[in-house]
């Protein structure tokens, strides 16, 4: 007998009782399920829904030499091991890298003013007249297609921004630090419901709230956080999906944790009672003002995990209302694009379909780093946006556990049994179980400065994935051959 | 006209009150509708669509507003007479059974099932190497029943299975037992000292199915593929790991090994494996010349299935293996082609068989054209005896109908009887057939019921040979076991009932038919002196 050891797992599976998973004919399955036998019947399809353009680029890259899954575990674990604080709030242009006076940010991947959806013009006009740099909407426009102006993802510059995203250099923004990386984060200020500049208003009463902002709330903040102390949101995050939100559609939850941790150190700080009561008030009448904190915490999670070398996770998914990107932990600050859809959604009192501008917004973010639509099943509240009930949110969020490279057991959720929820998604899983991200958002309207009409659920483009695909088995695959051999 | 219902003190969620305008919107006669909490914002969006300031002065944010444009009064009601039923709609119970989703690949299975050990994959070839791949790199051991997967995966595939030591049984595997459990194609056989090894689907089932009704049971039955033994490239691979795997296994006593006529080199390969391995061995390389390979001190050569199965259990039970043509005595025999060849008329001259096990046709075809030199069989070694025309029977023909030229789009004949009837029916008027010979194979896997259904085509035969004043012998055996689903002796009962010469084993089956042709063809000498 020569080396048993050889074959030590086949005699090991002779001593085994027999677990079974089928693919294919289900009838092998219905047999060994009538012998008392485990059995899991799969409900395969073919992969990347039979592309084989895909299918050999995803072999590719599993016979190349890159040991993608150990990547992958690389760049979760950072993602999971992540911790957003809030640490103080600044001003864009002194705080973010990179920021000049005529620097506009903007959500999404890069766009130019030609190719900008009408929200995002408003939003990039409102910022002109903000910054002072136009006195009006013909000459913020002329100077907007002038040139002279710098139009970046937020993304480019560790920000992210719902909807429009418009960030400038004067604007007040949270900064937070990843303290287990040491990175950070900016976000501007939430500025509630209604007529905003994220949405493409730039009224004078937008205006206005933008200089309170500023002159007043920011201040206040400011002060606020240096005599609290930086705030833990990993910690805040998971309260809120406890307490029935999934941390972007739904933020009352967290909203009112922020308003519980700051009003104590906010009364203490010997400003005017009425400023405190405009800030408290601004806050309790805004269910969204948390939002633009747990994006900047899930952008200081993801972003620790850039760079990882032959990791396909995805570090970010945006949109700016004309294209959806993503960028892939190994592929660096490539964007890989598709048109922006149109959501699928419920419509607030005297808005429809026909008023909806298509997907846009940095908030997906959320989505990137495992909450948001992937934690649907935290937010019962919020079930009709997906279909009505609460089974179909479950499964929405047990769908994404097939894309996903690990649960976070930080973020639990309480209908899963307090099972982890799914994070840091797989392009390559994306691609083959054809399974799309499950994407939660609100719906802006199509005309500047109308703003929030509704919110539902969209299907990114499946083609910004199979290029990222694509890309990686470039970057990482074997060479194309016609048949593969054994390494 | 627009109408204003305020809802005092009933709070309801924003999104389900957004569903709950686009219904109310479908009541005839309303051209809008808006059912929303009487908050500032609301209020202030309904004043400015031109809703009455004065009613919805009245609503608090804790009140529902049903604000509705519509054509009459009785509009306006019944808008919110569906608000309201809306809003109480009763939600369907929550369980457990809805929130399972089924595991949509082979990953998230293994989530849910972390003690997975084997997949069996039976999916189209083109996708059937990749999900193998996969199930190898997760650890798990791999029965891959697909046809159709390149010869480069088969060997790529081997060679992985090889470095993590895991069994790869297939592709084109259709048949194997491990610990007890029939996959597949397979029976429900007794576990007892016997392990097997093969690259042989049917010849593996008539083999366990022996050695269960010889009282004796299988440990382990290995299938290899189609090309293990076939191909030099792919190298035995499975063959030999299995042969490792079962000299390493308390259980197995005596290893047999079958397969279609192997490489040469291959074979080499495999017999000096068994011998290494040192337990008693049986191996049948099916089709081989008997006499090119001789028995040494560990290795026995077999001649057929039934041989092969018979030599195991005498080794296991450690006595003298005596070879017999025949269970039942000569005499016996005897007295049956005698019944059966009467009423023949000297037209019917040939064997035909209809096979749906590819090694029990093949192990047909051998034995009689051993006897008459001159079989016809799509399985023929011997181009000239290779059926031209496989849906179409000459002279003796031997035909297996599990044959890729007939199951391009239709299940395999073991599953789906009816090729093999209509084929059956097709020739029942050929007044040259002298005797038909068929396996049923039964066992997990196979037809519910194969006896029933092959019954009208043997009795359709019998009867027009019968109105053409002959007389047709039809000899069949089954390969199964008393415990298989289908229930042997019923089965039996079924042949029998339609005419049946029920035989021990498929080569009895095959050795009395052809023991028939030969009383055939020496009458008809006879008659021509």
């Amino acid at each position: 007998m020569t080396e048993p050891s050889r074959v030590a797992p086949v005699m090991a599976l002779f001593k085994s009782r027999l677990s079974v998973v089928n693919l294919g004919l289900a009838s092998f399955a219905d047999n060994l399920a009538a012998l008392g036998v485990e059995v899991a019947q799969v409900d395969w399809r073919p992969p990347a829904g039979g592309d084989e353009v895909a299918l050999a680029a995803l072999d590719r890259i599993a016979s190349g030499g890159t040991d993608v899954e150990a990547a992958n575990k690389k760049a979760v674990d950072i993602l999971l091991a992540a911790k957003p604080t809030l640490i103080d709030i600044g001003v864009a242009g002194e705080v973010i890298p990179g920021m000049t006076p005529t620097t506009i940010l903007h959500s999404g991947p890069p766009v130019t003013w030609e190719r900008m959806c009408g929200p995002m013009r408003g939003g990039v006009i409102g910022g002109l007249i903000y910054e002072g740099l136009a006195a009006n909407r013909a000459e913020a426009e002329a100077l907007a297609a002038s040139g002279r102006i710098t139009f970046a993802p937020c993304h480019a510059h560790s920000a992210v921004g719902p909807m429009a995203g418009i960030v400038t250099a004067r604007m007040p923004v949270w900064i937070f630090e990843n303290t287990a990386f040491g990175n950070r984060a900016y976000s501007t200020v939430n500025e509630g419901l209604g007529k905003v500049l994220r949405y493409g208003a730039f009224s004078d009463e937008v205006l206005a709230r933008l200089r309170w902002i500023e002159t007043e709330l920011a201040p206040v903040m400011k002060k606020a956080l240096k005599l609290h102390g930086p705030i833990d949101m990993k910690s805040v995050i998971a309260q809120a999906l406890q307490m029935g939100d999934e941390g972007h559609n739904r933020n009352r939850a967290g909203t009112s944790l922020i308003i519980r941790e700051l009003a104590p150190t906010l009364v203490q700080l010997g400003e005017p009672v009425e400023a405190i009561v405009r800030i408290l008030n601004f806050l309790n009448a805004n269910d969204h003002f948390f939002l633009n904190l747990s994006m900047p915490a899930c952008k200081c999670a993801l972003d620790a995990a850039r760079g990882v070398k032959g990791s396909s996770m995805i570090v970010a998914m945006a949109r700016n209302g004309t294209d959806f990107g993503v960028q892939i932990a190994g592929l660096g600050d490539r964007w890989f694009t598709g048109p922006a859809s149109m959501v699928e959604g419920l419509y607030l009192p005297g808005y429809s379909a026909a008023d909806a501008a298509p997907d846009i917004g940095d908030s997906v973010i959320t989505e990137t780093a495992g909450i948001g639509g992937f934690c649907m099943a935290a937010a019962p509240a919020i079930v009709k946006f997906v279909g009505g009930s609460p089974q179909d949110a479950i499964a929405y969020t047990t769908r994404m556990y097939e894309i996903t490279l690990a649960e976070n057991s930080a973020y639990q959720i309480p209908a899963l049994d307090f099972r982890g929820s799914p994070t840091g998604v797989d392009v390559r899983k994306v691609v083959e179980t054809g399974i799309l991200p499950v994407i939660n958002t609100g719906i802006a309207h199509k005309e500047p400065g109308v703003g929030m009409v509704g919110a539902g659920l969209v299907k990114p483009p499946r083609n910004c994935f199979r290029d990222a695909v694509l890309a990686f088995a470039e970057a990482y695959g074997a060479a194309p051959t016609s048949s593969r051999s054994d390494p | 006209m627009k109408t204003i219902f305020v809802e005092k003190e009933s709070y309801y969620d924003s999104a389900l009150l957004m569903l709950t305008s686009q219904e109310v919107k479908k009541t005839s006669g309303v051209h809008d509708a808006t059912v929303a909490m009487g908050t500032a914002m609301n209020l202030d969006l309904l004043r400015s669509l031109g809703f009455d300031a004065a009613a919805l002065a009245e609503a608090t944010p804790n009140d529902l507003v049903i604000a509705v444009d519509c054509d009459s009064a009785e509009s306006a009601e019944a808008a919110r007479a569906a608000a309201k039923q809306a809003l109480s709609r009763k939600a369907k119970a929550v369980t457990g059974e809805a929130a399972h989703v089924a595991p949509t690949s082979l990953a998230s299975a293994l989530r849910d099932q972390a003690d997975a050990n084997l997949a069996v994959i039976s999916l189209p070839g083109a996708y059937a190497a990749r999900e193998a791949r996969k199930a190898l790199e997760s650890g798990l051991h791999v029965m891959l029943f697909s046809d159709n997967v390149s010869l480069e995966d088969e060997i790529a595939l081997k060679a992985l299975s090889r470095r993590k030591g895991l069994l790869l049984m297939g592709p084109d595997c259709g048949t194997a037992i491990i610990n007890g459990v029939p996959l597949c194609f397979a029976n429900v056989v007794k576990r007892g000292p016997v392990g097997v090894v093969g690259a042989s689907g049917t010849g593996i089932q008539e083999v366990a199915c022996l050695i269960d009704r010889a009282g004796s049971g299988v440990s382990q039955a290995i299938g290899a593929g189609g090309r293990d033994l076939k191909n030099e490239r792919v190298g035995g691979a499975t063959t030999l790991m299995g042969i490792e795997a079962l000299a390493g296994d308390d259980e197995t006593k005596v290893i047999v090994i079958i397969s279609k006529p192997p490489a040469k080199a291959v074979a080499d390969q495999a017999v000096a494996a068994l011998e290494r391995a040192g337990k008693p061995a049986v191996a049948l390389f099916v089709g081989a010349t008997p006499e090119v390979r001789r028995d040494g001190p560990v290795v026995h050569f077999a001649s057929n299935l039934e041989e092969t199965a018979a030599m195991a259990v005498a080794l296991a039970n450690g006595e003298r293996y005596a070879p017999r043509a025949f269970t039942l005595s000569d005499a016996a025999i005897e007295a049956i082609v005698a019944r059966e060849t009467r009423g023949l008329v000297p037209a019917q001259r040939y064997l035909r068989g209809y096979f749906t096990g590819g090694t029990l046709a093949d192990e047909a075809w051998i034995a009689a054209h051993r006897a008459t030199g001159a079989v016809h069989s799509n399985n023929q070694t011997d181009p000239s005896y290779v059926l031209a025309d496989p849906r179409r029977s000459i002279g003796h023909t031997v035909v297996d109908l599990g044959d890729d030229a007939f199951t391009v789009g239709r299940p395999h004949p073991m599953i789906d009887p009816s090729a093999r009837v209509e084929r059956m029916m097709a020739e029942r008027d050929d007044g040259e057939i002298a005797v038909v010979v068929v396996d049923v194979v039964i066992g997990y896997g196979s037809h519910e019921d194969p006896a029933g259904a092959i019954a009208p085509a043997v009795e359709a035969m019998r009867a027009a040979a019968r109105q053409r004043g002959g007389y047709l012998p039809v000899v069949a055996s089954i390969t199964g076991t008393a415990g298989d689903p289908q229930n042997f002796a019923l089965q039996k009962a079924k042949l029998e009932a339609a005419g049946c010469v029920v035989m021990p084993s498929n080569y009895q089956a095959c050795a009395l038919a052809t023991k028939i042709v030969e009383r055939i063809e020496t009458r008809g000498r006879g008659g021509a002196r």
